[in-house]
């Protein structure tokens, strides 16, 4: 099968246009004869809920958690990027473009990318219509600070909590439409199966986690947005209930999934304490215009970190890049900061940090400018690591954040299922190989409220007048049989493990095999280990409870199953993917100074996955990438 | 790090809403100071799963304290002893060793208990669905730019704005009221100038939907003192205010009409 990404002929900046300008529409009187499924309500998906229904058609919008607005886009702390050049320094559409296709490491497609710089700037208006309390100048205009990757100060934000505010925004508009009966919501209601009926997507099949009921939901369109994999490393960011399987079970029912190995470490977390910790968390990436990065050049340093002099310090990322600095992009600065940690530069209690020091900026700005730009920050980190950043370094090191692989989608973000799309994190679309700081924000609201209300009316228009099948038919019953056995069966296999603790044996496979770096060998041999262990899970796995009410054992059972098919093929699409690019480094291809090395001849593609039935044994397809307008280039940010 | 001993917790069980429940008591012989409370509920549950036993209920999700998934009354407390933190970023080192620990759900009507510690908010969301949000469709939104709005009020907008929706305040208030949840969505958006075309109307209708559900406000307090992100009292003042010149503006409105 061929994948074909459908981008629309034309010269780059003219493709959106083009394509909005031809696509096909639904009469306003028709749009209420439509019924589409939106999973997921974070960013990516409450906005298009909102935006579908505001056109006028019939909305289902679905979400596992109890209300729409504890999505995991309300943890994004930093800022949402858009090209609107307030600032005068010479930001453009193109070079946010530019910047993206670099960062990215040149594994992303130029049509998709140039189309979320353009809408980057409608954004914003939108959202500061909805009332987002953006930060602001004492004139009463946006503010902006910069971010890694980036030359040009392009980030809005609300205090360390644009996320938040950004999907409260998104809530609200969703919640309206609730409130006047465009949207229907289904909440605490997972995605345990998606139904396909003579090719085509026919539906969802959804469990209550309350009431433990199977049924079935039919649509003429579904959208996932349902977000990132990163919890297949246990250890994450992530929230708690994050998880793969809404799009897991679309890819087991023909959804090719795409560059799964692409998964992009943080590299300012606050670092791990003890064994039992249930997950990692994050401290805003926009701390690093104002923090420095450093660990003690002697490795055997006892003197408390105050006393040490500036003489003894690496500010290694200063150092190493010199114009990019502090702000090197993600994946560069998580490597350096492991491989100083492994020589034994590391720093805490269990040498498995790195400092992240404010004093330069608090002698320069003052403790208030520092509290203003940063205070709830500065106070979460207290929370956390019990001690004070104004007066300690904080400490730091890299985890897992988001996942650039996803559900493979074309321009229209439509999988390879017609009537299923994939919409913000769930899909590969944007970031290549990594993703910039900010940039996550702006590509959930980009696909919900600016590209797929075009393109889902172009994929309805011709089934206007049509039947489509009804939760009645054999493939909806056929797939509910299945699920209410798969739920059953974790039920009673009476084993002596938790889910919690295969996932934690899982992630430990995942991170050191294919985490920050990964080598042939290495990969080789988690996929010896992970096909056993999962074999374990089907025989010794013990879920306590039943399938009926409320078991958030089970819940999890179903999600932790998922992860392992999706771990088995993250290795091998890291080791069928021979060079190193962004954030998947592998040791094998790298410089002397340990800085990645792209294969441009053999590897310029999207490995897009497809489901054989067998999680060891997939068919990897190919998506030629191909540079029209970004010259490729080694990425330098020296 | 170090590590407490001995910690006795109380945990509320109760099987469906219309169950009776109790308090079944476990000893936790160690964990670390540097575990959350959270992680001591995990450790609980690996535990009495691996004894064939069900799983304590509990909502849960970020743990970073922003989500507004967690809740817990810790002995008598909504979201544990320090302030401005949620139960996930509650630190065992707030506690030690041979603490009995009571672990309760959000207790108020309006939140009704579905299982052991996990409660239903959704009469929230029926507030903000009654006027909570600005009415903006996508697509015909000035530059953003075209409206300044002092820092001042940008400022006050947000720190309103904060707000997790978690709960805490309800499950504080001895009326079960809903009036810092309520007040801080209206202060966030009548602050603002988009705001100001649905001003009165929004006031209204979220004031009253909230009626239906929460109890009555009489100025505690306590609801403030137990928000997470310390949300002012002020902004139930703010809502009054606006609540009682929506009452005479759209008496006007009703007599035109």
């Amino acid at each position: 099968m061929k994948v074909d990404s459908k981008i629309p002929a034309g010269v780059l900046a003219d493709k959106w246009d083009n394509y909005k300008a031809n696509a096909k529409l639904v009469n306003p009187n028709n749009k209420r004869k439509f019924k589409v499924i939106v999973v997921g309500t974070g960013l990516a998906g409450a906005s298009a809920a909102a935006t579908l229904a505001e056109l006028g058609y019939q909305v289902d919008a679905f979400t596992f958690h109890d209300s729409p607005r504890r999505a995991h886009s309300i943890a994004a702390q930093g800022g949402i990027n858009a090209a609107k050049n307030y600032q005068g320094d010479g930001d453009s559409i193109h070079r946010l473009f530019m910047d993206t296709i670099k960062g990215g490491d040149f594994r992303s497609r130029e049509g998709n990318v140039y189309r979320l710089a353009q809408v980057s700037v409608d954004i914003i208006d939108q959202m500061v219509a909805q009332g987002v309390p953006f930060a602001r100048e004492y004139g009463g205009l946006l503010d902006n600070r910069s971010f890694g990757g980036a030359q040009v100060s392009r980030t809005f934000y609300a205090r360390g909590q644009t996320g938040q505010q950004l999907l409260l925004g998104a809530y609200q508009q969703l919640a309206r439409q609730i409130g006047l009966g465009g949207v229907r919501l289904f909440n605490r209601s997972e995605l345990v199966d998606v139904v396909v009926v003579d090719g085509r997507c026919a539906g969802i099949v959804t469990r209550d986690l309350l009431t433990g009921d199977i049924t079935s939901h039919a649509a003429h369109a579904v959208v996932l947005a349902t977000g990132g994999y990163g919890n297949v490393f246990f250890l994450s960011t992530n929230a708690m209930n994050s998880n793969v399987t809404a799009a897991w079970r679309a890819h087991r029912r023909g959804a090719f999934f795409a560059n799964p190995c692409y998964t992009q470490i943080h590299p300012t977390c606050i670092p791990q304490s003890d064994e039992f910790q249930s997950k990692l968390t994050l401290m805003s990436e926009s701390l690093r215009n104002d923090g420095r990065v450093w660990v003690p050049k002697n490795i055997d340093e006892k003197r408390p970190v105050d006393q040490i002099p500036e003489a003894d310090r690496d500010y290694y990322l200063e150092r190493l890049y010199p114009s990019y600095g502090n702000l090197a992009p993600r994946d560069i600065s998580s490597r350096a900061a492991k491989r100083l940690v492994d020589k034994g530069h590391g720093v805490g209690p269990l040498k498995n940090g790195v400092y992240l020091d404010f004093s330069a900026a608090i002698n320069r700005l003052g403790r208030d400018v520092v509290e203003e730009r940063y205070g709830n920050l500065f106070e979460m980190y207290e929370r956390i690591a019990g001690e004070d950043p104004y007066k300690t370094p904080m400490r730091i090191y890299p985890a897992t954040h988001y996942t650039m692989g996803g559900l493979w989608v074309d321009y229209e973000l439509a999988t390879t299922i017609p009537g299923l799309y994939a919409a913000g994190e769930a899909n590969f679309s944007d970031h290549g190989a990594n993703r910039l700081g900010a940039s996550a924000l702006m590509q959930g609201l980009a696909d919900g409220y600016f590209v797929l209300p075009y393109t889902i009316s172009n994929g309805l228009a011709p089934l206007l007048g049509k039947s489509i099948p009804g939760t009645d038919h054999p493939a909806f019953k056929e797939a509910e049989n299945e699920v209410k056995a798969r739920y059953s069966g974790y039920v009673h296999k009476n084993g002596t493990r938790s889910p919690d603790w295969f996932h934690r044996e899982l992630g430990k496979i995942i991170w050191d095999y294919c985490g920050m770096e990964r080598s042939k060998e290495g990969l080789e041999k988690a996929l010896g280990e992970l096909p056993a262990l999962y074999e374990e899970f089907k025989t010794d796995l013990r879920v306590t409870g039943t399938d009926e009410g409320v078991n958030q054992t089970l819940e999890k059972a179903g999600r932790v199953d998922d992860f392992f098919q999706l771990g088995m093929q993250m290795c091998q699409d890291a080791l069928t993917r021979e060079e190193s690019c962004g954030a998947h480094l592998r040791v094998e291809h790298q410089t002397e100074e340990g800085e990645a090395e792209r294969d441009d001849d053999k590897f310029c593609h999207v490995a897009a996955w497809e489901w054989t039935g067998e999680p060891m044994n997939p068919t990897r397809h190919v998506e030629e990438l191909v540079f029209e307008n970004a010259q490729l280039a080694t990425r330098s940010y020296k | 790090m170090s590590h407490l001993t001995n910690l006795t917790l109380k945990v509320w069980r109760q099987n469906g809403p219309q169950d009776a429940g109790v308090f079944e008591t476990h000893v936790i012989d160690q964990i670390s100071d540097e575990a959350s409370f959270l992680e001591l509920l995990d450790v609980l549950n690996e535990r009495l799963i691996t004894e064939g036993k069900e799983a304590v209920v509990f909502d849960h999700d970020c743990r970073e304290g922003i989500c507004g998934t967690c809740s817990l009354m810790i002995n008598g407390v909504a979201h544990g002893p320090k302030r401005a933190t949620t139960t996930c970023q509650l630190h065992m080192r707030s506690f030690s060793s041979g603490d009995t620990i009571v672990i309760e759900p959000w207790r108020a009507t309006a939140f009704p208990v579905i299982k052991d510690l996990m409660v239903d908010r959704s009469a929230f969301d029926r507030i903000v669905e009654a006027g909570g949000y600005i009415t903006a469709p996508t697509g015909g939104a000035p530059d953003a730019n075209l409206i300044p709005i002092p820092k001042p009020v940008a400022d006050a907008a947000m720190d309103s704005a904060q707000c997790i929706g978690c709960g805490a305040c309800v499950a504080a208030c001895p009326n079960g009221a809903a009036n810092l949840f309520t007040g801080a969505k209206i202060a966030h958006l009548n602050l603002l100038p988009q705001g100001q075309a649905e001003r009165f109307k929004r006031t209204e209708a979220m004031v009253e939907t909230m009626d239906e559900f929460f109890g009555s406000c009489t100025n505690h307090g306590e609801c403030s003192a137990a928000c997470p992100k310390e949300i002012s009292i002020d902004v139930i003042a703010l809502m009054n205010k606006d609540y009682r010149s929506s009452k005479f503006k759209n008496r006007k409105e009703l007599s035109r009409g």
